[in-house]
């Protein structure tokens, strides 16, 4: 039984323009220690599905379908109460920007202790022992417990909420685009790190993010998103090296190479699907390079692909 | 890098689609929102009331020419005063003066406002500290003490009365027109509006001001509100023109004859619940557009590290 | 201070017949900041001396806190220099007092922004900026003139039917298409230079592959030329003929592109290089140590910011500040080690 099995989940808005499906049937599943990239542009629902999976949807989204099972418990069907019993201890969040999600006007001692206590009965200078260690964990000297937020730099407020997340080290970290928010070399310190504490504490980690490139050194599987679907699923070098989705080669291809010959690139044209009224057949189709007659009028399943699954008409099997 | 990503991930997509463009888009949005709807209907009944009283009644409101203090009946929907006057004509004809007041003070203060407000906000630097200080003390000056003051000096009249209440209204909304500007002022539309070379009050006028609409209507909405209230509260305590044929004076008289103690209630009553209903209205079309106004309907964008200055 | 070409960003010396479009020398902006008293100064660039010439695409790269946008307002007149010179055509923009000199000048370097969402006035159509510059700049059009020309820079950018795309609320249009609209509410100018700052940085992937293509294709096509500012160093080799990189307010490195990126001299550089995620690439050892602290630009002291997170930083390094020597044709650098002088 994998750590984390999300089968068939679908997230809806409401809308004034009728029902957005922003995440479409989408499965997904986690080993423990596994390293999951899912990747996507904007739009693509990526983001939905993490809160999705964390159960951190507020209306007017909804899950419409599908279930999140982790370590065996369905958590769409959990309580809250039960739910919170789970959460921090078992699986716990990251987000986008720390500035966001730190309290700007508390220190970050104690923001640590309000997560604690949040929890679980634990006296204070325990929890001070605690969080000096997560903090030397990720490379922040512990004296900053008594500093505020806007007082620490990008990375190293990022770092204290990875560190934060690992309080109670839990089985699986979730990960909203963790670094978008910090210059290219903080970047690779951050991701370098997350990877040590995986190494060393052993936790999953689900990693959004839209930059394929930065999670290509660290992730072991690698899921592509587009208009909602998943559309590749695969192991994060056969990805790279043969793309099996026209969408996924066409992201690939759309990142000049610092190293290498110079060619011209041409990007996807085209803008992605409006959620509200998606294309008949494959939502791809329009911007399709390879499109054939029958992709706009049959919707792809996840198909083998090589050693990837791939949501394409190329690989259904039948004759073209 | 943070690209921009909405929160609902396909609500920048679907929001397209019910954004409003201008002029058609006020009346969706007041059909759209089921308090506003209230709102808008309650204030046209008024205003029909107020253009045409003689739809709504024959009598005259200032003859004096019934039995007096007589209680609810066919012939006088609302009795009559101690005076012998029709009390229904009386609320039906005041209804002009309290719209007109609230319109014009309204209108007046927001002006006023919008002008201090957004000058304050776009000029920064000494402009900006000289406004402020001026929206500031504006702020504090207390109505009541103030007219009772300009009352000691000026008959009071009409106009008295709407200048207090647009010398004491319009500062509030100043302070929220300058923050509002403030947050615009770096917008790169307007640092591109600049560097074009147009001129300053261009800027303000053309660029700054067609962004705030919704919030220069509110603020509209409010100072009426404010303007309708405060006016029947200085009315009523005898600091308006006893003269004039509105639901303050209507209150006051009321008072002076104690309705109340002697079982006149319709006289006490009537006046307030108009006071009351059109306060109302003004409210319940704020709610519209509060909804637009408000940052929190649209997709949530998240920004990138380039925010931050100096880089 | 003069500046020979040998020890400016220039690279090549100016054609003797005509000065380049644009150069600086010795430009500088500090900021006042700090609470009540002001008493810090944020120095936000140094001493930035560089030129760029006609057609060409010039990248300057950098962080945040590198003062690369910093150099875009400055070009574009945001903000005055504190010290140093900018010259247009051979002209010092300082000198320039009547209003029509000032908008002429304005009008030859206009600027593309990084953020699609506010960069166009919501309240209006599309069209707006670029007939309001018409308007301004281009006295020669009537009304029926300044729409053709309106046409015509959307065209030239890619948004078609020019026409319907004109009439269209910014938020009827992607990230994509509105920064196209900036690019044509730039050359409805028939500007000399684009200064686009960070255009492409905050659309998507797939999306910003086009927006450089048409940078490069308005540099044939309209003449241009464009001071890309980016953080991406493989976008900045993409489009640009030469790259200068940026940090702490300094330009410590600058030269053709290429040559810069396959011999990097400048520590920065050389760990900006091998940060940028590459998934063809082994991970670098220097780029996973160096944790990416911003730079100290506030009241800083002598000596090369750089030092310290350098690895090669020697006594020398604590106390002057290096300038940039060539080390190789078109290619100079700003380190007392790498880039000794005199060599």
């Amino acid at each position: 039984m994998a750590l984390l099995e999300v089968d068939d989940l679908s997230v809806s808005y409401a809308t004034s323009s009728g029902e957005v499906v922003a995440v479409d049937h989408v499965d997904l599943h986690v080993e423990p220690n596994e390293f999951v990239g899912v990747v996507g542009e904007s739009g693509c629902g990526k983001s939905t599905l993490l809160f999705g999976i964390a159960q951190l949807l507020s209306s007017p989204a909804r899950i419409t379908g599908g279930s999140v099972r982790f370590k065996g418990r369905d958590l769409v069907s959990l309580s809250s109460r039960e739910l919170r019993a789970q959460r921090w201890r078992d699986f716990s969040v990251v987000m986008q920007s720390a500035m966001n999600a730190l309290n700007p006007v508390k220190s970050i001692g104690a923001q640590f202790i309000d997560a604690v206590k949040a929890h679980e009965q634990m006296p204070k200078a325990r929890i001070r022992e605690r969080s000096a260690e997560m903090l030397r964990l990720v490379g922040i000297d512990p004296v900053h417990l008594k500093s505020y937020p806007h007082q620490l730099s990008g990375g190293m407020r990022q770092r204290a909420m990875i560190a934060m997340a690992l309080l109670f080290t839990p089985d699986l970290v979730i990960m909203d685009e963790p670094t978008s928010a910090l210059d290219v070399v903080a970047q690779r310190s951050l991701m370098a790190q997350i990877s040590e504490l995986q190494d060393a504490l052993g936790f999953a980690v689900v990693f959004v993010t839209h930059d394929m490139s930065l999670v290509s050194h660290y992730s072991d599987r690698l899921v592509v998103m587009y208009a909602g679907q998943t559309v590749e699923v695969g192991d994060t070098r056969d990805v790279f090296d043969s793309p099996q989705h026209p969408y996924s080669q066409g992201l690939l291809d759309a990142f000049p190479s610092i190293r290498g010959p110079k060619t011209t690139l041409t990007g996807i044209p085209g803008a992605p699907p409006d959620l509200a009224l998606p294309p008949p057949g494959c939502r791809f189709a329009p911007r399709c390079p390879m499109v054939m007659d029958k992709c706009h009028t049959i919707e792809p399943e996840l198909y083998r692909a090589g050693s990837a699954l791939a949501r394409c008409l190329l690989y259904d099997g039948e004759a073209k | 890098m943070s690209i921009v990503t909405s929160q609902v991930d396909a609500g920048t997509a679907a929001a397209g689609l019910t954004t409003r463009r201008r002029g058609l888009g006020f009346i969706r949005i007041l059909l759209s929102n089921g308090k506003a709807t209230v709102g808008a209907v309650l204030l046209l009944i008024f205003c029909f009331v107020a253009a045409f009283p003689g739809v709504f009644t024959d009598d005259d409101p200032r003859a004096d020419a019934y039995d007096r203090s007589m209680g609810l009946s066919s012939h006088h929907l609302l009795g009559t005063t101690a005076y012998g006057q029709d009390l229904w004509a009386q609320v039906i004809y005041g209804t002009r003066q309290s719209l007109v007041i609230a319109a014009v003070a309204g209108a007046l203060a927001t002006a006023i406002s919008v002008i201090v407000g957004v000058a304050a906000g776009y000029l920064a630097g000494v402009a900006d500290n000289v406004l402020s200080l001026l929206i500031d003390v504006f702020l504090v000056i207390p109505t009541f003490p103030l007219i009772i003051v300009i009352a000691a000096y000026k008959k009071s009249s009409l106009t008295v009365l709407i200048a207090v209440l647009v010398l004491t209204g319009w500062s509030y909304g100043a302070r929220q027109m300058r923050v509002q500007t403030m947050s615009l002022r770096n917008r790169d539309f307007l640092q591109a509006a600049r560097a074009r070379g147009e001129r300053r009050l261009y800027v303000i006028v053309v660029e700054v001001l067609p962004t705030m609409t919704s919030l220069i209507v509110a603020q509209f909405l409010g100072a009426a509100l404010y303007s309708v209230l405060a006016a029947a509260g200085l009315q009523f305590i005898g600091l308006g023109d006893p003269n004039a044929l509105s639901w303050g004076t209507i209150l006051y008289f009321a008072e002076n004859n104690e309705a109340l103690q002697t079982n006149q209630y319709a006289w006490a009553v009537a006046p307030g619940v108009c006071i009351a209903l059109l306060g109302a209205a003004f409210a319940l079309l704020n709610y519209a557009f509060d909804e637009v106004s408000n940052p929190a309907l649209r997709p949530v964008r998240r920004r990138g590290r380039r925010g931050v200055a100096g880089s | 201070m003069t500046s020979t070409p040998a020890t400016d960003a220039a690279g090549a010396a100016a054609p003797a017949d005509s000065a380049p479009l644009l150069r600086t020398e010795g430009l500088t902006r500090h900021f006042r900041i700090g609470g009540l008293g002001r008493r810090h100064l944020l120095h936000a660039v140094d001493d930035a001396n560089f030129a760029i010439g006609r057609q060409e695409i010039v990248a300057l790269a950098g962080e945040s806190g590198s003062g690369k946008s910093t150099i875009a307002r400055l070009l574009a007149g945001v903000h005055p220099p504190t010290s140093g010179e900018i010259y247009y055509k051979g002209r010092p923009v300082s000198r320039m007092r009547s209003r029509k000199e000032v908008l002429a000048y304005r009008g030859a370097m206009p600027m593309v922004f990084q953020d699609p969402f506010s960069s166009l006035n919501p309240a209006f159509r599309v069209s707006h900026g670029v007939l309001r510059a018409l308007k301004l700049h281009r006295t020669d059009l009537d009304a029926a003139g300044r729409r053709a020309e309106a046409r015509r820079v959307f065209e030239a950018v890619g948004l078609t039917p020019a026409e319907t795309v004109l009439d269209r609320f910014p938020y009827e249009l992607s990230g994509g298409q509105r920064q196209r609209v900036g690019f044509a509410q730039a050359i409805a100018y028939r500007p000399d230079l684009i200064i686009a700052d960070e255009p492409v940085s905050m659309l998507d992937v797939s999306i910003r592959v086009g927006l450089l293509n048409l940078m490069s294709r308005l540099r044939e096509t309209e003449g241009v030329s464009v001071l890309y500012i980016t953080h991406d160093l493989a976008s900045a080799r993409y489009v640009a003929d030469r790259l200068m990189i940026m940090y702490a307010g300094y330009i410590v490195e600058s030269g053709p592109s290429e040559d810069v990126l396959a011999e990097p001299k400048h520590p920065y550089t050389q760990l900006l290089l091998s940060a940028v995620p590459d998934p063809r690439a082994p991970l670098s050892e220097q780029a996973t140590a160096d944790r990416g602290e911003p730079p100290r630009v506030v009241d800083p002291t002598p000596g090369c910011r750089f030092r310290f997170r350098c690895p090669l930083a020697e006594a020398v390094c604590e106390t002057v500040t290096p300038a940039l020597n060539p080390v190789a044709p078109d290619h100079v650098a700003a380190c007392h080690v790498t880039a000794p002088a005199g060599r």
